[in-house]
């Protein structure tokens, strides 16, 4: 065991300092998906002449944020032990709630945008509090959300569009600062937020520890109901967030937006390194995984391969970061 | 004055009374091992003591005063740690995040807290090499030894500045070189002031480590005997029945 010791401060000299948890525990996972990233960037520009401008690429960015944003709130979740498959028609909800209060209400922009993130939180609260406080489990609790608010949303709606929304709330979709998409910037500013949170609080701290070893947290004192509720207040905000992006792009509350987009976002997750089964994970990693499957959309879409393409090759990929998840943890268990 | 008193302490779980009526006094800075068969509640009553269950029945004497836990935080601040059985460290985090679960340190105003990284891992280290054992606290804990992950948790156990430190079995999941650590460990606790009660099966942790023995057999203490005064051979009787009481 001495030597095995001695060992260890030498090991950790090559990691060049980390200077966070994150980069300690992750830094060989992000490596893995910004080097496919970057290889199948590459790929693109050979293959096709119009994906290496800087106009496609912030379009890239534009098109990914929304889903980059709805991933960050899924990686809170699935650190935190669990996952949401609400995302998706919170989306569809929180879209058409926003429409509805800024064209049958007339409320101002930001009342209706805040009134859509505190709808998002208070989904995600009735999310965590079935998973923390009633002990349903994650994937049925948010599985009934996902199914009931998509009614809800039908039966708001009568299945049609709210149309006509302000010019001023499409900026938030279609505006530019400084050169840079307004969504793209939200990406930005969500990651950035997220990755304070998750790797240096205690919060973040907490939805680690829960999500690895849920019994060790509540005996420290880790007020576990609480994390895990909190986990998803955060995943039910960020996608309110994605929610009134898309709509502003959109120009529209659609009762159908957001369908399947749950499976999208736990896809980046675990192409971003984050483990399935909680504990492990990083926002950079999400956003990466993200911009992985945009890439692979866009440059198909510029070889005009068709759209089914698109979908096999996201499945096949998925499947190959899971299975890549769970061999390492079977050589952890060994 | 005793600075733990038991007085008829019983705990029942559904049929089963893994406690009935347990009695015991133990002063400041005394070493005490609890020992007894498997199922013989052993790990029930450190619970007890620590606020994880509250009793049913019986109360708890802490420093003179009666004093009821509604959960381990109370027990915590009251100055009672417990390092349980099975460690429950949190493998994805260091060490030094480990010591510190749940008590984090912070920097910042209002709301806007980040943790202070730097001082739990200089206070980590701090406490760690108190215990004389050698543990990187930067490195995640999951691959670390069984004598390396008792420090942790130790150490832990410590931070609060503990009065009365329970132990489940430190030396049961570890190497015959790391039980010597862990021996050595207690030993330090007991020089630095600490009440410290140990369960373990093994007799010789007890005997190198402890002012007293109590053995506990069927939920009950049948006897409490200093260790001066009896021997390997007597206490295996006691555990076993074949002596019914001393
Ligand atoms: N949470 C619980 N729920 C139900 N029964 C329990 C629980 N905890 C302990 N028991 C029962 O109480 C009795 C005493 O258990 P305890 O764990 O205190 O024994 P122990 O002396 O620590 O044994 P060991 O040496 O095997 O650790 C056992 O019969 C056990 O099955
Ligand atoms: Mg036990």
């Amino acid at each position: 065991m001495a030597s095995d010791l001695q060992h260890k401060p030498q090991l950790a000299a090559l990691w060049a300092r980390p200077e966070t948890l994150l980069a300690r525990l992750f830094d060989h996972r992000i490596a893995g998906i910004a080097t496919a990233l970057l290889a199948l960037m590459v790929f693109f520009s050979f293959a096709s002449d119009a994906f290496l401008s800087v106009n496609n690429l912030l379009n890239v960015t534009r098109q990914v944020s929304i889903m980059a944003i709805l991933s960050v709130g899924m990686t809170i979740a699935i650190i935190s032990g669990g996952i949401d498959l609400s995302v998706g028609s919170i989306i569809a909800f929180v879209g058409v709630i926003v429409a509805s209060a800024m064209t049958d209400l007339s409320l101002p922009i930001w009342v209706a945008v805040l009134f859509g993130l505190a709808t998002g939180a208070a989904i995600g609260f009735g999310n965590g509090a079935l998973v923390a406080l009633a002990g349903v489990p994650a994937f049925i609790a948010t599985l009934g959300t996902m199914t009931a608010l998509r009614g809800l949303t039908y039966l708001y709606t009568d299945g049609y569009p709210i149309y006509n929304l302000p010019t001023a709330f499409a900026w938030l979709g279609a505006g530019y600062v400084a050169g840079i998409p307004v969504p793209t910037i939200l990406m930005l500013l969500v990651g950035a937020v997220a990755y304070v949170v998750l790797s240096r609080t205690p919060f973040g701290i907490h939805i680690y520890a829960v999500g690895e070893n849920e019994t060790a947290a509540r005996r420290v004192g880790v007020r576990v109901a609480r994390v895990k509720l909190l986990a998803y207040v955060a995943c039910g905000i960020l996608a309110a967030i994605s929610a009134i992006v898309l709509a502003a792009r959109l120009r529209a509350g659609l009762p159908t937006s957001g369908f399947t987009y749950e499976l999208t976002a736990i896809a980046a997750v675990i192409l971003g390194g984050t483990s399935i089964s909680g504990g492990q994970g990083s926002v950079i990693g999400t956003i990466l995984g993200a911009l992985l499957l945009g890439v692979l959309a866009n440059g198909l879409t510029l070889l005009n391969i068709e759209p089914y393409v698109l979908e096999v090759v996201t499945g096949g990929i998925i499947i190959v970061a899971v299975l890549m998840d769970s061999l390492k943890h079977r050589k952890r268990a060994s | 004055m005793p600075i733990l008193e038991l007085r008829n302490v019983a705990k029942r779980f559904g049929a089963v009374e893994a406690l009935r009526g347990v009695s015991l006094s133990i002063e400041a800075g005394e070493a005490i091992g609890l020992v007894g068969d498997n199922g013989a509640g052993k790990s029930t009553l450190l619970k007890v003591i620590s606020g994880v269950y509250p009793p049913d029945d019986g109360e708890l004497v802490l420093e003179g005063k009666v004093r009821r836990f509604a959960s381990p935080l109370d027990a915590r601040d009251a100055g009672i740690e417990i390092v349980h059985q099975d460690l429950a460290l949190c493998d994805n985090l260091d060490a030094a995040l480990n010591v510190f679960l749940g008590r984090e340190l912070t920097r910042g105003i209002g709301p806007f807290r980040l943790i202070d990284q730097a001082a739990m891992r200089s206070q980590a280290k701090a406490l760690i090499e108190v215990l004389e054992v050698e543990v990187a606290v930067t490195e995640p804990v999951r691959a670390m030894s069984g004598g390396q992950r008792q420090a942790i948790a130790i150490a832990r156990a410590l931070l609060g500045n503990a009065k009365i430190v329970l132990l489940d079995e430190p030396t049961a999941a570890i190497s015959i070189a790391a039980v010597e650590q862990v021996l050595a460990l207690i030993r330090r606790l007991k020089a630095r002031g600490h009440t410290v009660i140990i369960i373990s099966h093994r007799m010789s942790d007890i005997f190198e480590t402890c002012n007293r023995i109590v053995v506990m057999r069927h939920g009950e203490n049948v006897a409490t005997k200093r260790v001066l005064e009896t021997d390997r051979q007597e206490v295996t009787n006691l555990i076993t029945g074949a002596l019914a009481r001393a």
